[in-house]
């Protein structure tokens, strides 16, 4: 099995290095490359001196948030009293992204050595990766690649524990992730108490995710300063990131790029643009929970954390999900919506009935059901469920549904007054 | 240890002082404010899963649920602002969509947090319209409990009792999504003796006590504060009367004891304060058979009786009387040598984990301690034993008392005694049952609370106070003339109670001293 596509020239290839390249999935292999060599580094050091590093090279959180990841290990109690936990969240389920998965499958060893420099530089005795229920391949590959670095031994006295998932979106939310390895429903948590406070079992936990874990051995071996020369924009937003591109390109596929990269770049030039003949009409950047853009905006697009907020988006997981022209934006958002309404945990009560709600809405408006107040009562949904549920499962819902009702409108004033032919919302 | 200075904020213009750690919708409380809310409750840990209770906070930058937020000096809420106002009518609106408007065939109609709110901050029509609702069969949960989940709204706070309170996580939320619904644990029977509880907990009618089930609509009852006769715990309650017929028993809360729970045990056991088989009438043996007269003839016989008996004096009374007929009881036998006892059913104990000391006692009678505390036996065998050759036997309220005597008898009770023995008393005098007067019990733990009188005796019965009070009247002292004024003889005859009142009793008791009591 061979990775889809070799590097482009215009990629910064630092985590998919060794992407194909299934020699690098073993211990041997591993080390060979140069594995292993930023923990025995990282182990030589100090744990706060371990922190500080990863803080001065800018890394933010890459499942979404965009939190500055050293500045999250600091939360940790400083007096020790407790045992810690760390968590990787490698429960990537986020519709249009499919990065955490690849970096498993190619460097199960980048993921377990970033794991142990963390759970070091948070003092923690054991860390769970909590891997998604269908990444069964991912698993098995984690699987081997931990049994073959316990027996190197290179874990010392921390324990590495995979925790599989059962098949629900919502426990990539942190806290619910906690909840699901805790035995329990995976449901979010309300917080404050944060994770470094109270998280796992209660104790002081940091949570990452599998792309953040996995570059801060390469933080380590080449420094900070290297990390944070990576980027083309915004000095906040430093490295390199994974893009998951799905949806009308020529050449989908995970693409690693500096931050800052343009957008149209990535879609025109590294995944070879339009099918023929198509022209780009939306793209969401940032994985299904995130605003979607027009194509002046995308075209617009910087690829970082303040690049897409400035063009009333976010840069999210870093899934990016792109319609040509032939898209029908309606049916699209009501696919969104239904996942949302499918995985939503069913506590807070706008989640639980509103994302339903939604989804009826949108469904009777493609059937050519839809009334003309329809629109006004989706947008007025979305305010009831954005900014007031546990987590933000059903700002998710709402995001696309907004924007795309700002976006399209005509698309969805077309099917209510029945210029476009109603179809069954399959 | 120094309090920890209070926190001052401010609730819709309210200044309110409140001590660290308070959460703002117990703080509304004191400000005046009752913030809507479902899941939350009090006696459960926080969930805050409905979102009804969002409130807005100056300088937060969204809104907040009241219940998961702690007070901060200087915090300013708006529970009323505008946007607060929108979310909670929206979630209102949304709760409204799957939820049946069978209003006018739910038990909890009138009593119902859905109904109230959604009259308070709800719109007067959905936006919904034309979907079927969620439609889930009803589903028998255990001995008592019924689960109709279409009118279920999540709250949780079932589950969360079972899981945090009960310790018997039985329920769960199941499914997802609008598809979600309480379900039961496939093997397991809602059935822990404190089960009950979810019914009262929850704020629409989807758990249902299939005990009260059609029996009354809400606002036909009257409500009256009791404590439970079910064993010694003394858990405060509420008498829910219909047609001067107890239909109902439910927890009232207090801190102290039952925080806001009662057992199953003690919520099923009100049938007897209805039953139908009571003496209407005082009853004195003439012509060697029982029969009806007036008070007066009857309260001079049995003066007589104890005025002309000599020898020793026995006691056997019921653990389920009053403080007050306890106290009198004895003061009435004062001048004699004398023995008094008491029998109590006993059953299995029955805590609630959640709660600490609080179960449903062994001892399953309301004053036993009560009865101790007046110095009243345990060893009942002895009592009867020293019947055979008193002067006097005085029963009261234990119709199953196996007595027998060369003495007079005299039997004050609610119902004919079942025993031979106490059939052949010379005076029977019909009480007030718990329901029907007012007094106090003294619980397990030495409190002593509270109960009201929730509707009338039967024909000419009377409370036990009046009439042991009459009884004992003699010329230093008149008859008490209210169960208040007999407690108050009660205390200040009690080391540690005295100038105790039904006032300072209040509606959560007070606990005694240890003292004895000194019989006068």
């Amino acid at each position: 099995m061979g990775y889809p596509h070799p590097p482009h020239p215009r990629e910064t290839v630092v985590l998919s290095q060794y992407f194909g390249d299934a020699d690098a999935r073993t211990y041997k292999g591993w080390v060979k490359r140069g594995g292993y060599q930023a923990l025995k580094q990282a182990l030589a050091m100090d744990p706060a001196a371990v922190t500080e590093e990863v803080k001065a090279s800018g890394l933010r959180g890459r499942g979404g948030a965009g939190f500055p990841t050293g500045l999250k290990w600091t939360f940790m109690p400083r007096e020790k009293k407790r045992p810690h936990y760390l968590c990787v969240n490698a429960d990537e389920s986020e519709p249009g992204t499919f990065k955490d998965r690849e970096i498993m499958r190619w460097t199960p060893h980048a993921l377990l050595e970033g794991t142990a420099i963390a759970a070091y530089a948070i003092r923690a005795e054991v860390a769970y990766i909590y891997i998604r229920g269908e990444f069964t391949e991912p698993y098995r590959i984690m699987e081997r690649a931990l049994s073959e670095a316990n027996a190197a031994g290179v874990f010392g006295t921390l324990r590495v524990h995979l925790h599989r998932g059962a098949g629900a979106y919502i426990c990539g939310e942190e806290t619910a992730l906690m909840n699901s390895i805790e035995g329990k429903r995976g449901n979010p948590r309300i917080k404050p108490p944060f994770p470094a406070a109270a998280g796992l079992f209660g104790l002081p936990t940091t949570i990452n995710n599998v792309e953040t874990i996995a570059a801060v051995p390469h933080i380590l071996t080449r420094g900070a300063a290297w990390y944070k020369g990576l980027c083309l924009s915004n000095p906040k937003s430093t490295g390199t990131k994974l893009f998951s591109v799905c949806g009308t390109v020529a050449r989908p596929g995970n693409y690693e790029v500096t931050m800052g990269f343009p957008l149209k770049d990535l879609l025109y030039d590294l995944c070879g643009g339009m099918p023929s003949g198509r022209t780009l009409k939306a793209v969401i950047p940032g994985g299904s929970s995130v605003p979607i853009l027009d194509r002046e905006e995308a075209e617009r697009t910087l690829l970082d954390y303040e690049g897409c907020v400035e063009q009333g988006t976010m840069l999210g997981s870093g899934g990016v999900i792109v319609f040509d022209d032939s898209a029908d934006m309606v049916y699209q958002i009501m696919r969104l919506a239904r996942f949302y309404a499918h995985e939503s945990c069913a506590q807070c009560t706008q989640c639980r009935e509103g994302t339903a709600w939604t989804t009826r809405i949108l469904e009777r408006i493609l059937a050519g059901q839809g009334k003309p107040a329809d629109l006004d009562l989706l947008l007025d949904l979305a305010d009831n469920m954005t900014g007031k549920t546990i987590c933000v499962l059903s700002d998710s819902c709402a995001a696309p549904v907004v924007s795309g009702i700002r976006k399209f409108r005509s698309e969805f004033e077309d099917y209510l007054s029945g210029k476009t032919k109603p179809r069954v919302a399959a | 240890m120094a309090e920890p200075a209070p926190v001052n904020l401010t609730i819709d213009g309210v200044p309110v002082r409140v001590p660290p750690g308070t959460l703002v919708i117990e703080a509304a409380k004191q400000a005046g404010v009752l913030v809507p809310h479902y899941c939350y409750h009090p006696g459960l840990p926080v969930a805050g899963v409905c979102r009804m209770c969002l409130v807005a906070v100056e300088k937060a930058p969204k809104l907040q649920i009241a219940c998961a937020t702690t007070v901060a000096e200087g915090m300013v809420v708006h529970t009323q602002a505008p946007d607060a106002r929108k979310a909670r009518t929206g979630v209102l609106e949304l709760l409204l969509i799957n939820h049946p408007l069978d209003c006018p065939i739910c038990d909890q109609a009138g009593e119902c947090e859905l109904q109230d709110f959604v009259f308070q901050e709800g719109q007067p029509a959905t936006r919904y319209a034309e979907y079927a609702k969620r439609f889930n069969p009803v589903e028998d949960f255990g001995p008592d409990v019924l689960y109709v989940p279409n009118r279920c709204i999540l709250c949780t706070r079932c589950v969360r009792f079972m899981e945090d309170v009960a310790s018997e996580p039985v329920l769960n939320v199941s499914e997802r999504g609008d598809r979600a619904f309480v379900g039961i644990h496939p093997e397991a029977r809602l059935d822990h003796p404190w089960s009950g509880n979810v019914v009262d907990l929850c704020p629409v009618g989807s758990l249902l006590s299939k005990d009260f089930l059609h029996k009354a609509r809400a606002w036909e009852l009257d409500k009256t504060p009791s404590v439970c006769t079910g064993c010694s715990q003394g858990c405060s309650v509420t008498l829910d009367v219909r047609d001067q017929t107890v239909v109902r028993v439910r927890p009232r809360p207090n801190l102290a004891v039952n925080r806001y729970f009662i057992c199953d045990h003690g919520r099923s056991h009100y049938r007897w304060m209805n039953g139908g088989d009571r003496i209407e009438a005082p009853l004195v043996r003439r012509d060697r058979e029982l029969r009806a007269v007036d008070w007066d003839e009857a309260l001079d016989r049995a003066r007589g009786i104890i005025a002309g008996a000599g020898g020793a004096a026995v006691a056997l009374v019921s653990p389920g009387a009053s403080t007050e007929a306890l106290f009198l009881a004895r003061r009435l036998l004062s001048r004699f040598a004398w023995t008094g006892a008491y029998q109590v059913v006993k059953g299995e104990e029955a805590p609630l984990p959640g709660v600490p000391g609080l179960a449903l006692r062994a001892d399953r009678a309301p004053n036993v301690r009560g009865a101790e505390l007046l110095g009243y036996s345990r060893d009942y065998d002895a009592a009867l034993r020293a019947a055979v050759g008193a002067g006097v036997v005085l029963v009261l309220d234990d119709p199953t008392a196996p007595v027998r005597t060369d003495g007079a008898l005299i039997y004050l009770g609610t119902v004919l005694p079942d025993d031979a023995g106490v059939r052949g008393a010379s005076v029977v005098l019909p009480l007030a049952n718990v329901a029907e007067e007012d007094g106090t019990f003294v619980n397990c733990d030495g409190r002593v609370q509270r109960y009201s009188q929730a509707k009338p005796a039967p024909g000419m019965a009377r409370p036990a106070w009046w009439v042991l009070g009459e009884l004992a009247a003699d010329g230093t002292e008149p008859a008490p003339a209210s169960a208040a004024e007999a407690f108050a003889r009660f205390a200040n005859a009690t080391e540690g109670a005295a100038g105790l009142t039904y006032a300072a009793l209040g509606l959560s008791g007070r606990v005694l001293g240890s003292g004895a009591v000194v019989p006068a």
